[in-house]
């Protein structure tokens, strides 16, 4: 296959823009120690209470005298570790899901499609609130039920594509050649739903981030003094008008890593999409 | 023809509506009891415009979707009647080769492994040796046996089309439906992969049932042709036969709509009426008479419905069918 990545992709705008920003995410959640300035728990409220940008303390310092800076860069970690589990583990189970549902279809697809439904029915937030009130609330937590809950949209991806994919001429030959079903689903049908999911993966990643930093707001997701970005936007809600370093750096944090990952995956679509390209 | 190879029997494929809107909607009735031979070594051609059922009878043949009723008799046992595990064994003797050179082939399968694949399922030769075995098969269909690391893409039609039926070769068939091979190919091409057909059948004494809607086609390959008008068979005999003398009116007008290389040459276009009727409601008696040209005619046509009978060495479905018209 011609890499999507190559031609007019490359010279995309956005797509550079966007790849720039993930690369940022990326750099600061794996070099963390080493970009940042000191380290993110580390601070003394008496010395360094809410200090404004300068150049000892870039963005500032908080409420306990930390880095804003140093908070922000190892919050990365927290929220490229969101999206990433959290879109594994719905993939697994939608990528599964969807080809059992879409291949055997009848019975077993009506079932695990009206499980989607009904996990699609549910206002995502709220879901994701109640879940995590209901169990303890911490970050394994939010990345798992993240994940589960993205669940459905995979498989309804993968279901969907798989309909069409298993009418197609090479499906058949295979199915006269004598294959069995899980040669079928791994060797025909996964190869050409790949492109799919890495698309809706790289697309979930940003409400992977996005879902965290809400849940970390309202103090469901990650516990003080974790530094994560929503609930360091927490933290600087009642000081914005004294203090708005303290939540505006971890608010553009959170709304560029989301842009990155949305340009990076709106590129992939079309890249990967057959109708917007001219040759096969 | 001593004992056929292939022996369809009675074969009926409907489509049930589904839906709670269409539950009470008739069935789609695309084949409607098919029944024909194909001896060792020969190829039948089946012909029939757009939706009359043709590529339905090759795919339920080959179980690629489940028939309603009918057998398929091939080595002495019903094909459509195998348990799970017999079907997989068998399923190395009857092959198919598709129309669509594009979707025949999967884009993220190199050509290697498409062709391998039937040799992996059925253990037909030690991991070692498989690809020696795909070049051998490659050049047999006239490629470059370097192609084998090549994806689908990198391909025109013509030699997609070589490399499908280099895949069914793979498993040692000795039945393939070919449905409608050569349709989406250029002509000087359609040549070509007919030509390969042919020495393949020369070569390895393999049958065919040949689907086509193309007169010109069958009459190069097919030693016998059978007609197909909405989910039956209306006329079927040796090729040269039919071709020359038709018995069926529907035959004739299909023939008149074969060109001619030769502009001088007069003939009578037959222009049938309408189009063919939808098979979830099929006319009364003769599903063809609503179109039919014929100036014979009668009542009969649409309150009874024509069975096969022979007439001159040829059997056509029709009540006023005379022998040598």
């Amino acid at each position: 296959m011609p890499s999507p990545l190559s031609g007019p992709f490359r010279r995309d705008r956005f797509f550079q823009f966007g790849l720039l920003l993930v690369a940022l995410v990326i750099g600061a959640a794996v070099l963390a120690p080493l970009l940042a300035p000191g380290g993110p728990y580390t601070g003394d409220p008496a010395t360094a209470y809410l200090l404004p940008p300068s150049l000892g303390h870039l963005l500032g310092t908080d409420t306990q005298g930390r880095d804003v800076l140093t908070r922000v860069i190892y919050g990365a970690r927290i929220s490229l570790a969101v999206g990433v589990i959290s879109q594994v583990v719905a993939s697994l189970l939608g990528v599964t899901l969807g080809l059992i549902s879409g291949y055997y279809g009848r019975r077993v697809d009506a079932i695990i499609m009206r499980f989607a439904d009904v996990t699609l029915a549910f206002p995502t937030l709220l879901l994701l609130i109640a879940v995590a009130a209901a169990v303890n609330p911490s970050l394994p937590v939010v990345f798992v039920v993240i994940g589960i809950v993205g669940w459905a949209a995979m498989a309804r991806l993968v279901r969907g594509q798989v309909l069409v994919l298993k009418g197609a001429e090479y499906v058949l030959a295979a199915r006269a050649l004598g294959a069995p079903d899980r040669r079928i689903l791994f060797r025909h049908l996964l190869p050409n739903v790949r492109a799919q999911v890495i698309v809706a993966a790289t697309l979930g990643m940003a409400g992977a981030i996005m879902a965290e930093a809400a849940l970390s707001f309202v103090g469901l997701g990650a516990q003080p003094p974790t530094p994560s970005w929503g609930s360091m936007v927490a933290d600087g809600r009642d000081l914005l008008r004294v203090a708005p370093w303290v939540s505006f750096a971890p608010g553009i944090a959170i709304g560029l890593a989301v842009l990155g990952f949305n340009l990076v995956g709106d590129t992939l679509r079309e890249a990967f999409d057959p109708k917007l390209r001219t040759e096969r | 023809m001593s004992s056929p190879l292939v022996e369809v029997r009675g074969l009926v494929k409907y489509y049930k509506a589904t839906g709670f809107l269409a539950r009470k909607a008739p069935p789609v009735r695309a084949v409607d009891g098919v029944s024909f031979t194909v001896g060792k070594g020969e190829t039948l051609g089946l012909v029939g415009e757009s939706g009359c059922g043709k590529s339905t009878v090759g795919r339920t043949i080959l179980r690629l979707q489940d028939a309603t009723a009918g057998s398929v008799f091939f080595d002495g046992s019903d094909f459509l009647a195998l348990d799970p595990a017999a079907l997989r064994q068998a399923r190395r003797k009857l092959q198919i080769i598709f129309q669509d050179p594009y979707s025949s082939l999967n884009p993220r399968m190199n050509v290697g492994n498409a062709i391998a694949e039937g040799i992996e399922i059925h253990r037909l030769a030690p991991r070692a040796e498989i690809p020696g075995r795909v070049a051998q098969l490659l050049e047999e269909v006239g490629l470059d046996p370097g192609y084998a690391a090549r994806y689908p893409h990198e391909f025109s039609g013509g030699q997609r089309q070589r490399i499908g039926i280099a895949r069914a070769l793979a498993v040692e068939p000795e039945f393939i439906v070919c449905d409608e091979p050569v349709s989406a190919l250029d002509v000087s091409v359609q040549a070509q992969v007919l030509n390969l057909l042919a020495d393949l059948q020369a070569r390895r004494g393999i049958s065919y049932l040949f689907i086509a809607h193309d007169l010109a086609v069958v009459r190069q390959i097919a030693q016998r042709v059978a007609v197909m008008y909405l989910g039956r068979i209306v006329e079927s005999g040796r090729t040269e036969e039919v071709l020359a003398r038709p018995a069926h009116p529907y035959t004739k007008a299909l023939l008149s709509a074969v060109p001619v290389p030769d502009p001088e040459t007069k003939r009578l276009r037959i222009i049938l009426p309408g189009d063919p009727p939808s098979p979830s409601n099929p006319p009364s008696g003769c599903a063809f008479h609503p179109r039919c040209p014929d100036p014979d005619k009668d009542e009969r046509c649409t309150t009874e419905r024509p069975v096969l009978r022979q007439i001159g060495g040829i059997e056509v479905a029709c009540h006023h069918a005379k022998v040598n018209r």
